[in-house]
């Protein structure tokens, strides 16, 4: 029967077009202004690493004291949401996670060895090789540099695939040279694509941009004075130079840890609460221990990287969908009444109250499938709409997937079934004598 | 074939309980054909909608083709309905969206017969009233005429025990109103048990037997044996 419900509900459409394109729209209309930002809300509070999110730890201490009016992201625990050198180092040096990784950005000029091509600035992220594996960053050729590597300040670098394109046309471009503020880094390892979003592992400025174009080890790094491009904060006047900013409060350093258990974040927890006691005996913190450990989900929200701005943008497009389901309920209901007539006759016919629920449902899910196209074909007209009005990093998260339209299809549907209750419920009980006796 | 014995509707309100069927009694036997006259708002078309378990019924017994009817649930009167009843409407009740081949198997659909069945009967219901050829075309593009014998093929179709008529040929013109009466005592010649609703005294006159109401009540049962043209006999 559901294919003759189907053909029936077609027919029932077009006999009144007016009606159906009114149905239409405004179900099409309602699911494109609430999938436009729940498109955006959901890749921006995806999980950037799915699998091991719940794994990998951002880690802060308070080096600041609980009083610091310093820049602390206005959170209300008070804590940078990044460390001093010091500290990543510290840290570094006690290596106590599976693995870990402190991490800046930075930019640099390239200088490339194809004469055709000028030189150009590139984002350069200085990590520690443990950052590769920590965070499953895929290879395309050749591998990360090793810890070696690290502790000996090598010159080496890891290119991702889009500048391997760029530089060497896509070829393995692992032994050769380039040249980085006329500085020559050995290529180990060339990326294949790896774009997490959110940017997780630094959410200082844009969380939504691409990552880096190429990666240099963070001892290197520092050894070359490569300029900070992230944030920087510091609790008071700090010394001047490179070397007082090492040895500054100033917080630019990320620091990740990778704790594969339970148990595992509870001794780093331990951990670096008795490291901050330590720093407190010493007499370099004068504040009781202060620490934490988030992981990438907890960062995430940690770091509003949903604001609640674009949270209430979602709850009044979702209230104006349900505005258009009222609209469209009371079309459907107009509809249903106009063909009382018809549903008496069915009944008169041997319909039961069952035969006329179907066919009025389905009916109601051919509306939710045709408002599903117009709401898709809106969404992608909204999602062009949000590339001119927002910036950049978050223009870039403006794009419909196999999953947004599963959404959208099930979204319209299953609504537009529910507004289609009402109706229906009306329908299964029209009462044929009635009908039948006025005319 | 129809049987209602002081049965009785009510319509009630908070103040008021009015009575469009009162202590009615009727029998109808298989095979019969039965006018059922009375003036405007006197329950005739009650008594059909009751007949044709459209409408549940206040007080009495009716049975239908030998089985009480009262307690069944929608699903079952649905079914009986579907099964045991065609009906004839004055305004011809054809779904305008539906050809005249789709308008036939409506009540075919709910019977639940696979598509080969229903082709045959539908053919043949539309034989039976001399439309095969229109078997495409819609409601709007026939005759007055051609729609109530697309609404009789329909009430055909199911091959019913009982052909409920409500005043069938009230919105034909003259010429029309005769096709169509013939037709159903044609019917009739062929066995079918017909109940028809009208205020015509002319068509009344062409059944077996007529049943007055008044009130919400039969008050005269005549013998019609006059006009009956075909062998079936008359009971009264």
């Amino acid at each position: 029967m559901f294919a003759y419900y189907f053909s029936l509900a077609v027919r029932s459409l077009k006999r009144n077009v007016v009606l159906t394109v009114l149905m239409i729209v405004a179900i099409g209309v309602g699911i494109g202004a609430s999938m436009t930002t729940l498109t955006v809300f959901r890749a921006m509070g995806s999980d950037p690493i799915p699998g091991k999110s719940a794994e990998l730890f951002a880690v802060q201490i308070d080096n600041w004291g609980p009083d610091s009016s310093g820049s602390t992201n206005g959170k209300q625990d008070r804590l940078q949401n990044q460390l001093s050198y010091r500290d990543a180092m510290n840290l570094m040096q006690a290596h106590p996670a599976k693995a870990q990784s402190a991490m800046y950005a930075s930019s640099l000029a390239l200088t490339p060895a194809n004469p055709d091509l000028q030189a150009f600035r590139v984002h350069v992220r200085a990590p520690y090789t443990d950052f590769f594996a920590m965070f499953e960053v895929p290879f395309l050729y050749g591998a990360p540099w090793s810890s070696a590597d690290d502790a000996a300040h090598a010159e080496v670098v890891v290119l991702t695939r889009a500048l391997n394109d760029k530089l060497f046309s896509g070829a393995n471009s692992v032994g050769k040279s380039i040249t980085l503020d006329g500085h020559d880094y050995r290529v180990v390892g060339v990326m294949n694509d790896w774009e997490p979003i959110p940017k997780f592992y630094d959410l200082n400025d844009e969380k939504f941009s691409k990552g880096a174009d190429i990666y240099v080890p963070f001892t290197r790094a520092v050894e070359r004075h490569m300029a900070i491009e992230g944030n920087l904060n510091c609790k008071d006047n700090s010394e001047s130079g490179w070397e007082g900013r090492l040895r500054s409060e100033c917080v630019w350093v990320q620091f990740w840890a990778e704790l594969p258990t339970a148990a595992a974040a509870a001794d780093y927890r331990r951990f670096l609460q008795n490291y901050a006691a330590q720093q407190q005996a010493s007499g370099r913190f004068h504040w009781p221990p202060r620490t934490s450990i988030k992981n990438v989900r907890e960062w995430l929200a940690y770091e509003d990287v949903v604001s609640d701005e674009f949270r209430i943008l979602v709850l009044v497009s979702f209230s104006f969908l349900f505005v258009c389901l009222l609209n469209a309920m009371g079309l459907m209901l107009a509809k249903t009444m106009g063909r009382a007539r018809d549903i008496g006759v069915r009944r008169a016919l041997g319909a039961d109250r069952s035969a006329i629920f179907a066919q009025c449902l389905i009916e109601s899910g051919v509306i939710g499938l045709a408002g599903a196209v117009v709401g898709l074909l809106l969404t992608g007209l909204g999602l062009l709409g949000l590339r001119t009005m927002l910036s950049r990093d978050i223009a870039n998260l403006t794009h419909l997937d196999v999953i947004d339209v599963v959404i959208v299809i099930v979204l319209a549907v299953s609504t537009t079934l529910l507004a289609g209750l009402y109706p229906t419920w009306r329908a299964t009980h029209i009462q044929p004598a009635w009908q039948l006796k006025a005319q | 074939m129809l049987k209602m014995t002081h049965l009785s509707k009510a319509y009630r309100t908070e103040v008021v309980e009015t009575y469009a069927l009162r202590d009615f009694s009727i029998h109808v036997r298989p095979g019969e054909f039965v006018a059922v006259t009375g003036p405007s708002g006197s329950g005739k078309t009650t008594f059909l909608t009751i007949a044709g378990l459209l409408e549940e019924f206040t007080g009495g017994e009716y049975q239908l083709d030998g089985a009480d009817v009262r307690g069944l649930n929608d699903n079952q009167r649905s079914r009986l309905r579907n099964e045991k009843i065609g009906f004839i409407f004055q305004a011809f009740n054809l779904i305008p969206d539906l050809n005249v081949f789709d308008n036939v198997d409506v009540p075919l659909r709910y019977r639940g017969f696979n598509g080969a069945e229903r082709r045959r009967r539908i053919q043949k219901s539309l034989e039976r009233v001399g439309l095969s050829a229109r078997s495409k075309h819609y409601p709007a593009e026939l005759s007055g005429g051609q729609q109530q014998r697309v609404a009789i093929a329909r009430a055909l179709a199911g091959e019913p025990r009982l052909l409920l008529a409500d005043e069938p040929t009230g919105n034909l013109d003259t010429q029309m109103a005769r096709g169509v009466m013939e037709l159903l005592e044609e019917l009739h010649r062929d066995g079918a048990t017909i109940v028809m609703v009208t205020h015509d005294p002319e068509l009344a006159i062409r059944a077996q037997r007529e049943v007055h109401i008044v009130d919400g009540q039969v008050v005269d049962l005549v013998a019609q044996p006059r006009l009956v043209r075909s062998g079936s006999q008359a009971q009264i």
